[in-house]
């Protein structure tokens, strides 16, 4: 056991084959054994996760280079390789992808009705995606990737999702998205022409012109911004959010997310930081709009997911401001505060599908008073209501106060219309679960009377486990960045 | 032991909340009131050890959020300030659980009351003990939702519903400003740690020093200092923030209204009273601070003056004396401060419970109009208020009248424009306070009765565990301030050790002891008196009096102005609170996310792609002639410009050939084939 433990035994590529073996199988397991096909996609996600588990054990914090390194051989004769290996921004990521899975697994357990089989191929297939974009280190390859955990997200909001508008939700989604990685393909390829590589190990050595560096990072700000999502491009995601369905949600939350802002900290950072510093201002300012706009905006919504997906904007925005603080902290904060918003917000849209399982509608007016139908359910949703108003003591608070003493010490005034946010965190979190838990019952509508049943406070338990580990001990994540994120810092000399 | 304190009322919180439902209301009532009961005697040794033996204790654990400079440990520091303050919060904590046992005991939710009611007991500590910035802030905001939750704990009255709601942003604004003070404090020593920034404040206080906001400067100590006073103004329920105050004490029941006293307020004030070093070190922020606690204390007592809902009243009250505390900091004065609030914890908790004693006797009812009488009902809880009332006024060598006594007179003594500010406005509210806490106890004790046959037939005084609970209560509001006096602020007193810093031209005690005039020292004793003795006389004429006033047109103003709370409420609802969400939904959801961006984003491109596919379709007649004629058209042209190539590439770029091919996809040809 030890032995399979050494770091030598652990490879990456093994990670990302895990569950499109599993999918592999269950293509050739007929539809009717049902429960055979539950129990291999769960089992194949669990041992993934356990799998990814391992790869933090033997993570080296004292290194910033990049470890579990592999190279294959790809396209040769131009001079691009299969390049994968993590270092301490992207092990987390990884760990988070590993995790969520079995949990929309478990979630789609009895709640999908049709193309169960199809239901976990999908997202096997989606893990082994995203585990290779956070994986890849070659800019083509990463692109690819990057690009193609778009057709299993399609498919899911397609097949899966609620109402007659999921067609427009994922003709939005796959627009946006695609629309702004034509521009990240075309720096791409004009970053091979001049360096004749595409390897970040040689890339991040490269220095650009300046003028360069600012044409190549608008490109890739084009194709990142949308998947932040940044202001004017983030109507994609309320709109995805309502129509996916439950697992497609927190798997849009919990970690299609976070590959625009992981972009930005992986390639765009790195390797233009004089252009990074000349967009400090612009990228400051649209974070700053996406934070008040969208949290006034989520105060007026009725659909309670639109809530949710609107308030991911706001957080995600609030990342945004950290990583572009540009010092440890800030950097450090926006890493947590991703990973706490893959749990918070994934788990309020867990908490979301759990009432519309029951009731079937996701109109606030519709609910009230379920605080003394369903005790359980009212505690789990208040823990992840605070939460998400980073209330102390949880995950996002240790994110979102690293994110504002960063911006603090670069820009006052970011921090200070930053900090603005909180107060309508509160506002809008405390409106919902006002609406949803307090005041009189509606016997008219709520017709079931079921608190959440064993699976699913199975699901929500982990959840609860993480929030409180991220919020009270967050010694365990940040001391596997610091050597990563201080290379980062050193690297583009922004101190 | 000193984690103990800390730690002990968390398992309460968790057994009532988790394993209620099995214990039964009785089981969990024992296993809570165990864990209060424990809890209480190490606040005393805790207090034995460090205060009287002047042994500070500080205990580090571990570390939290580390991240390069930023470094946030949990670490505790017991210091006399500290002490005092745990002493208040668990013995007042204590007893309102307990006496909360049996005033809910008939209620159905008892369980989840218990619940809300030992988180909020558990959070109190910490921001006392902590000993960095972020660890205040942790306890400081874990009260929010503890406070949120037992508002809602009658979730089905829309009242209280809107008053959780109310809550939880005026306290986040008041956090919001003590966030950035946070930030503001790390920035310029690199360090959240108590004792490391106060022994460089002095360092970080000259003038080089400063903040750049909008490209304005600004001294960086007096930002710090300011934006920290607005968190505790936030807690502290002071002017602009102290909207959330009335509705709070109004949705909440007695019981918790009394923690949320003992505890939010002891944490705005401690908050304060920590940071000496650094408010004396920037004079502007305390000449804010002294400003905004004068009138704070001012505005609560004459808007108090006419409310009629028992616990309102009960609220402008203590919001009038926590401003006494604030300004009592304002003039550099921690001690007097600390003990103000250490005195007032016992009175403060004392009223609200007798109103509840009240409230639950009248079956429910709050508004004074409709009782009167009551003292030949409920001697005992009359005698109760009565003891409140009097030490409340500063009666003679009751606890109250030791620090009204002495705030006063170190405001004269400060001989500055400040100083002056709040010793008239602290001395007018001492005559207004003493009026309205007697007003109050006339309207309901001893007027004529007002109130229900219903209620009065169902009349009963306390039962016997509140009664014990009570007196409890009110031994502490007649004695501690006597006990404590010459420790806390005797002159030349050694108790609070180096902690509450005074710098030596702020130090007054010697003066205003000595050189104050014996009018001066006399005038808040003399107002109180005078409140009263008018409350006594013109209470009885006062509906004639007020109805008198309510008819002509300019008293009505004034009244509704003073009774509406200085229409706070009002102006913050239609400017802030109504324009924010109307910009949310018109301008930010319906305007641009569901206009302007959808428009141009992916429904326009659809709709244009559209409209273009449908014209180019139209093209294709299925004349042959048309196919023709375009055909040739096209050759014509194309031959010409290769003909003409030599001619036009002088003046012509050859890439605009691009461009003159691609115009002809968007010709609109739709006329000229309709007329064929």
């Amino acid at each position: 056991m030890s032995q399979f433990l050494a770091s030598s035994h652990l490879n990456l590529s093994g990670l990302i084959l895990c569950p499109l073996l599993g999918s592999i199988i269950l293509l050739v397991i007929p539809d009717s054994r049902i429960q055979l096909i539950r129990s291999i996609g769960l089992c194949t996600s669990l041992i993934t996760f356990l799998y990814s588990l391992f790869f933090w054990i033997e993570f080296d914090n004292s290194t910033a280079k990049f470890q579990f390194v592999e190279s294959i051989r790809w396209l040769p004769y131009s001079n691009i390789n299969l390049y994968i290996g993590i270092d301490g921004i992207s092990l987390f990521f990884v760990v988070l992808t590993t995790f969520l899975i079995p949990i929309c697994i478990l979630v789609g357990w009895s709640s999908i009705k049709s193309y169960k089989k199809e239901y976990m191929i999908a997202f096997l297939i989606c893990e082994s995606l995203m585990i290779a974009v956070f994986c890849m280190l070659d800019l083509l390859l990463f692109y690819v990737f990057f690009e193609s955990v778009l057709i299993p997200m399609f498919i899911i909001i397609g097949i899966w999702g609620s109402r007659q508008r999921k067609i427009q939700a994922a003709y939005q989604f796959f627009l946006y998205t695609l629309l702004g990685s034509v521009f990240m393909l075309l720096a791409i390829l004009f970053i091979f022409f001049q360096t004749g590589t595409t390897d970040l190990r040689i890339l991040l050595t490269t220095e650009f012109s300046e003028r360069r560096q600012i044409l190549l990072w608008i490109a890739f700000f084009a194709s990142f911004s949308v998947k932040v999502p940044m202001v004017p491009v983030h109507i994609w995601l309320p709109e995805a959010h309502v129509e996916a369905p439950t697992a497609g949600s927190v798997i849009l939350a919990g970690i299609l997310l976070k590959l625009g802002t992981y972009g930005f900290l992986r390639f765009s950072i790195p390797m233009f930081p004089e252009a990074t510093f000349f967009f400090i201002p612009f990228i400051c300012t649209l974070s700053v709009i996406a934070i008040i706009y969208t949290s006034l905006t989520t105060v007026r919504q009725i659909d309670l997911k639109k809530m949710i997906a609107y308030s991911s904007v706001a957080h995600m925005n609030f990342v945004t401001i950290g990583m572009f603080s540009l010092n440890i902290q800030g950097i450090e904060g926006s890493i947590l505060l991703m990973l706490s918003h893959g749990l918070v917000s994934s788990a309020l849209f867990l908490c979301v599908g759990a009432l519309y399982d029951r009731h079937k509608t996701r109109l606030v007016k519709y609910y009230g008073g379920l605080v003394s139908i369903m005790p359980i359910f009212c505690t789990i949703f208040l823990f992840f209501t605070l939460a998400n108003m980073s209330l102390p003591g949880s995950s996002s608070f240790i994110g979102e106060f690293l994110i504002l003493i960063g911006a603090f010490q670069r820009n006052s005034l970011v921090a200070t219309l930053a900090a603005l946010g909180m107060i309508l965190g509160a506002a809008y979190s405390l409106w919902l679960y006002n609406r949803v838990v307090f005041g009189n019952f509606k016997p008219n509508f709520l017709k079931k009377f079921s608190d959440l049943n064993r699976r699913e406070v199975l699901i929500f338990l982990p959840f609860i486990v993480g929030v409180i580990w991220m919020g009270v001990y967050p010694e365990v994540f940040l001391e596997c960045m610091h050597t990563s994120v201080s290379n980062l810092v050193q690297h583009g000399k922004f101190d | 032991m000193y984690l103990l304190i800390v730690t002990l009322p968390l398992p309460g919180s968790f057994v009532a909340g988790a394993f209620g439902r099995f214990l039964g209301s009785r089981g969990t009532a024992t296993i809570t009131t165990m864990c209060v009961s424990l809890s209480f005697p190490f606040p005393l040794i805790a207090f034995y050890e460090v205060a009287l033996g002047a042994s500070v204790r500080y205990i580090k654990i571990a570390s939290w959020i580390f991240s390069e400079m930023f470094d946030a440990s949990r670490g505790f520091l017991f210091d006399s300030s500290t002490v005092v303050m745990l002493i208040v919060v668990t013995f007042v904590s204590s007893l309102v659980y307990l006496y909360s046992i049996s005033y809910m005991s008939e209620d159905p939710h008892s369980l989840r009351f218990m619940c809300y009611l030992f988180i909020s007991i558990s959070f109190t500590p910490m921001p006392v003990t902590g000993d960095n910035f972020i660890q205040l802030f942790l306890g400081w905001e874990g009260v929010g939702p503890a406070l949120y939750s037992s508002i809602n704990s009658w979730f089905t009255r829309l009242q209280a519903n809107k008053a959780a709601i109310k809550a939880m942003p005026v306290n986040r604004v008041g956090d919001f400003g003590s966030a950035l003070g946070i930030m503001g404090v790390f920035t310029p020593p690199q360090t959240v740690d108590f004792s490391t920034i106060f022994a460089c404040a002095s360092v970080f206080s000259e003038p080089n020093h400063f903040f750049v906001f909008c490209n304005m400067r600004f001294h960086a100590i007096t930002v710090i200092r300011i934006l920290l006073f607005i968190g505790a103004a936030g807690k502290f329920a002071q002017i602009g923030l102290h909207t959330r105050l009335p509705d709070v004490m109004e949705g909440l029941t007695p019981v918790s209204a009394s923690i949320y006293v003992a505890t939010m307020v002891t944490a705005g004030v401690f908050m304060i009273a920590r940071c000496p070093p650094s408010y004396e070190n920037s004079p502007n922020a305390l000449i804010v601070i002294t400003f905004v606690g004068a009138m704070t204390s001012f505005f609560a007592a004459t808007t108090g003056i006419l409310q009629n809902d028992l616990k309102r009243v009960i609220a402008y009250l203590i919001c009038s004396q926590s401003g006494y505390m604030i300004f009592a900091c304002g003039i550099s004065n921690y001690s007097v401060s600390v003990y103000h609030l250490m005195n007032y914890a016992f009175l403060k908790a004392l009223l609200p419970l007798s109103a509840g004693s009240v409230i639950h006797a009248m079956s429910d009812e709050q508004d004074m109009r409709k009782m009167g009488g009551l003292a030949s009902l409920l001697p005992f809880t009359y005698a109760m208020m009565l003891i409140g009332s009097l030490s409340l006024i500063g009666f003679p060598f009751l606890t109250g009248f030791h620090p009204k006594d002495v705030i006063p007179e170190l405001a004269y003594t400060k001989y500055t424009i400040s100083g002056n500010f709040a010793f008239w406005l602290g001395s007018v509210s001492v005559f207004l306070s003493a009026y309205h806490s007697f007003r109050l106890l006339f309207l309901t004790f001893l007027a004529p009765t007002n109130s229900f046959k219903r209620d009065i037939l169902g009349c009963h005084d306390a039962p016997i565990l509140m009664a014990i609970l009570l007196i409890c209560l009110a031994f502490g509001s007649i004695f501690v301030g006597y006990l404590a006096k010459d420790m806390m602020i005797g002159l030349g007193t050694n108790f609070w050790a180096n902690f509450l810093f005074i710098s030596p031209q702020n130090e007054i005690l010697a003066e205003s002891e000595f050189a104050t005039p014996t009018t001066i020292k006399l005038i808040p004793i003399m107002f109180s008196t005078l409140g009263a003795f008018v409350a006594y006389n013109v209470n009885f004429l006062a509906n004639e009096l007020i109805f008198a006033l309510k008819t002509t047109s300019s008293g009505n103003g004034l009244y509704c102005f003073l009774n509406k709370c200085r229409f706070f409420d009002k102006v913050f609802n239609d400017f802030i609170v109504r324009s924010l969400p109307r910009f949310g939904y018109e301008v930010s959801f319906k305007a641009s996310d569901k206009g302007a961006i959808e428009i141009l984003g992916p429904y326009g491109i659809s709709y244009t792609f559209r409209e273009l596919a449908k014209q180019i379709s139209k093209l294709q007649s299925g004349f042959v002639y048309h196919y023709a004629f375009a055909m040739s058209i096209g050759l014509t042209i194309f031959i010409t410009i290769i003909g003409l190539r030599d001619f036009l590439s002088f003046w012509v770029d050859n890439r605009l050939y691009f461009i003159y091919t691609v115009t002809f996809l968007f010709l609109n040809l739709e006329g000229d084939i309709s007329t064929n």
